[in-house]
């Protein structure tokens, strides 16, 4: 009869499980909160700052769409997951949006049932070596053993470049990016490989960054972007067009300082009325109010200002635009308009 | 006496199946098989049909695609175009080989510790207590990653090796140990050396024959026969003779350092070293401790009925309380060996490509079949276990009491 109980309380947990899917957005509200996956810990994307609140060029996306829904940048519970727990963190329903720099892949958009709702970052594998070991192209590390992060997309680009350049090496998998740097600066790997803005960030948490190099080569594309599941349309255009919404405010000059000024009243640039909600309603399409983009681009600045902040040449990490620039300065950021 | 209990005949009624001792245990026991299944039925449904709502299903045809992977140690060969299958069997290959050198090493630190344990010198006894306290107190990840740790950062990587000013040499020029693990010579087996390695097996079927010989001289003539040392000398000279006549046809590929590592040669990696010797020292702790018990369990007069016949201390222990114990330490020590399997599925924190690091970790990562590779995760670890039960089980039929 125990073993019945037992099974009875299975039986509820089963059922209760299965209500997860429906509306995204209705649960947020009724949570007050946005649950949002972020990376363990990656300086500059994702990570805890000194007082324990996480900053970062992620942690930015997971920010504006807090605000944008619940209308307050803070409301975000972030989840740290690896690149392993990830996916079912998401497909489980125990985050509502990843924004954890993870690759748009045919496979993960269709066979596991997620759907990209954009790109924030163009990205590339890359590699990174100690300075004295004299190597100065990917094609050179014949033999090298090389770190690398576990359930990534990484470790396939890195198994096709080393077939295609018919050269040897010895994988060593990491679990996270924290247990790799240790491996790396004490010499039991010769080289560390990821994306190339994730060795940036890493190499500018080392205490002597200058005396490790990114190599030139850039193995694959990594186009890195938030996610959503699959079969609720609305949240996911929430959190597509929060990101369109910073992208565009870059392109119009909208950014933090001058947006409430903007929003006050309807200006001359239709485009702009539109996104701020003085004219048109683009808002309530959403299921949001007419301010949903205001807030959004309030809570850390538009796209420019979230990169330069967290990840720009003026910070450690020290990243170039590149293609990361808008479409109007040879960059392939380019939103759809609001219309 | 036997008519009290029994029941009128009769034919059988329906209501006898709740009102009949013989027949309600059934009824209860048939309902409770019927909710079982239903309960597992709904389970099963409801994943399935969640599944179904969130667009996916169960289909193990990933197993056939190429995994697009590397593996740093592979037993069975392997490259990136093979299939997810295969990925997982070498996953279990590692598995299997961590877990059956983690069994011997713990068997042999523990067996010792635990005789240890027992020892009339006070000083050996308290230092055996203090590290089968610490061992088995500490959860088995942590010293992992300690051992991994203290490894990575105690021995010289490759290029300390490298250059004029070399910190680091080979040890006897052909061993090199390394952070990322140790190199050895790997006999390399030239013609004729298939004779050599036949004279070795036959010294070693001879060391066999000669330890019944003095087995059977002792029981039959009293004649005490040494048989250390002469064992040594079978196991040897023949080979080494062999050798010397056939040419010398196995050499040694000796590993030199090339590029970024050392090359040729055995390898073995820090991964497996760590992993291997954790394992292995935690386990050992708590053998130690089924081994002190099943020694404490065999009675003290055996002990002393052996010394008044004249045997050493050391000849007790083997030949009188250990047979006698070991019908009280192996049952445990099959559940510590299956402690020690699944606990090698820990073997990703240090990057050692276990099944679990395979087709738990990268196969299921790039797949996101999460249901389909846990629950061949299990299969598998359920048929690891239940393989070393059973042997074990053959084992401790051998050697268990005889009651005739």
């Amino acid at each position: 009869m125990k073993k019945i109980a037992i099974l009875g309380a299975m039986t509820v947990a089963g059922l209760s499980a299965g209500v997860a899917s429906a509306a995204t957005l209705d649960d947020v509200k009724a949570r007050g909160k946005l649950n949002c996956g972020v990376t363990t810990g990656l300086v500059g994307f994702a990570a805890p700052n000194a007082n324990g609140e996480w900053e970062g060029f992620d942690v930015g996306v997971c920010r504006a769409v807090a605000a944008a829904v619940l209308g307050d940048p803070t409301a975000v519970e972030f989840v740290p997951t690896t690149g392993k727990t990830r996916f079912t963190a998401l497909a489980s329903g125990e985050i509502d949006l990843l924004a954890r720099n993870t690759t748009w892949t045919f496979s993960r958009d269709v066979d596991l049932g997620f759907e990209f709702v954009g790109i924030n970052y163009y990205d590339g594998q890359g590699f990174m070596v100690p300075k004295d070991l004299g190597v100065s192209s990917a094609k050179e590390l014949d033999g090298a053993t090389v770190c690398i992060q576990t359930g990534t997309t990484t470790e396939l680009n890195l198994a096709d470049f080393f077939r295609a350049n018919n050269i040897s090496y010895e994988p060593v998998p990491i679990e996270t990016n924290a247990e790799a740097q240790p491996l790396y600066l004490e010499g039991a790997c010769d080289v560390y490989t990821t994306d190339a803005s994730g060795l940036a960030a890493t190499r500018a948490a080392f205490e002597n960054p200058g005396d490790h190099v990114v190599l030139p080569e850039i193995i694959s594309k990594e186009p890195l972007g938030p996610l959503v599941r699959h079969g609720d349309n609305q949240w996911g255009d929430i959190a597509r067009w929060t990101l369109n919404a910073l992208i565009a405010a870059e392109e119009l000059g909208v950014t933090s300082a001058n947006v409430a000024e903007m929003a006050a009243s309807a200006g001359n640039n239709p485009e702009i009325n539109r996104l701020l909600g003085t004219e048109g309603t683009l808002g309530e399409m959403l299921g949001l109010d007419a301010e949903w983009a205001k807030r959004a681009i309030m809570s850390g600045g538009n796209y420019g200002e979230l990169f330069e902040k967290n990840i720009g040449e003026n910070t450690p990490i020290g990243l170039a635009r590149g293609l990361n620039a808008q479409w109007t300065e040879g960059g392939l950021l380019y939103s759809p308009p609001f219309r | 006496m036997s008519t009290i209990s029994d029941p009128p005949s009769g034919s059988f009624q329906l209501s006898m199946l709740i009102n009949d001792t013989r027949y309600r245990s059934y009824t209860f026991q048939f309902i409770a098989l019927i909710l079982l299944i239903i309960a597992f039925a709904y389970l099963g449904y409801n994943l399935l049909s969640n599944l179904q709502a969130a667009g996916l299903n169960i289909s193990y045809q990933f197993l056939g695609e190429p995994a697009g992977y590397d593996i740093n140690q592979t037993l069975i060969e392997y490259t990136s175009q093979s299939s997810h299958w295969r990925a997982s069997v070498v996953g279990v290959l590692n598995t299997l080989l961590v877990a059956f050198l983690g069994c011997i090493m713990a068997t042999v630190i523990g067996v010792v510790v635990g005789v240890l344990r027992l020892s009339n010198n006070w000083l050996v006894r308290q230092l055996m207590s203090i590290y089968v306290e610490i061992f088995r107190n500490v959860p088995v990840l942590i010293w992992i990653l300690i051992i991994m740790a203290v490894f990575i950062a105690i021995l010289p990587q490759p290029r300390d090796f490298r250059g004029e000013d070399a910190t680091a040499s080979m040890v006897l020029g052909s061993f090199a140990f390394t952070g990322r693990g140790f190199y050895s010579p790997a006999p390399v087996f030239g013609p004729g050396s298939g004779v050599v390695i036949a004279v070795f097996f036959a010294s070693i079927a001879g060391i066999f024959a000669f330890r019944n010989y003095a087995k059977k001289a002792l029981f039959d003539r009293g004649q005490l026969i040494p048989t250390l040392w002469p064992s040594v000398a079978i196991l040897l000279i023949p080979s080494i003779l062999a050798f010397y006549l056939m040419g010398r046809p196995i050499t040694l590929d000796l590993p030199s350092l090339k590029g970024f590592n050392f090359q040729g040669g055995i390898f073995m990696r820090n991964s497996l070293i760590a992993l291997w010797f954790a394992l292995s020292i935690y386990t050992a702790a708590f053998i130690a401790e089924n081994v002190r018990a099943g020694i404490l369990a065999v009675s003290k007069g055996q002990t002393e009925a052996a010394a008044s016949l004249g045997l050493r201390p050391g000849r007790i222990m083997n030949l009188v309380v250990l047979p006698q114990a070991l019908r009280v330490i192996i049952p445990p020590l099959i559940s510590q060996y299956l402690n020690l399997t699944k606990n090698s599925s820990l073997a990703i924190a240090v990057g050692y490509m276990d099944l679990t690091g395979t087709l738990g970790g990268i196969t299921l990562n790039q797949t996101g079949r999460a249901i389909e590779a846990i629950f061949l995760l299990m299969l598998f670890y359920l048929a690891i276990s239940l393989a070393i039960s059973a042997i074990m089980n053959v084992y401790n039929n051998a050697v268990k009491l005889k009651e005739r």
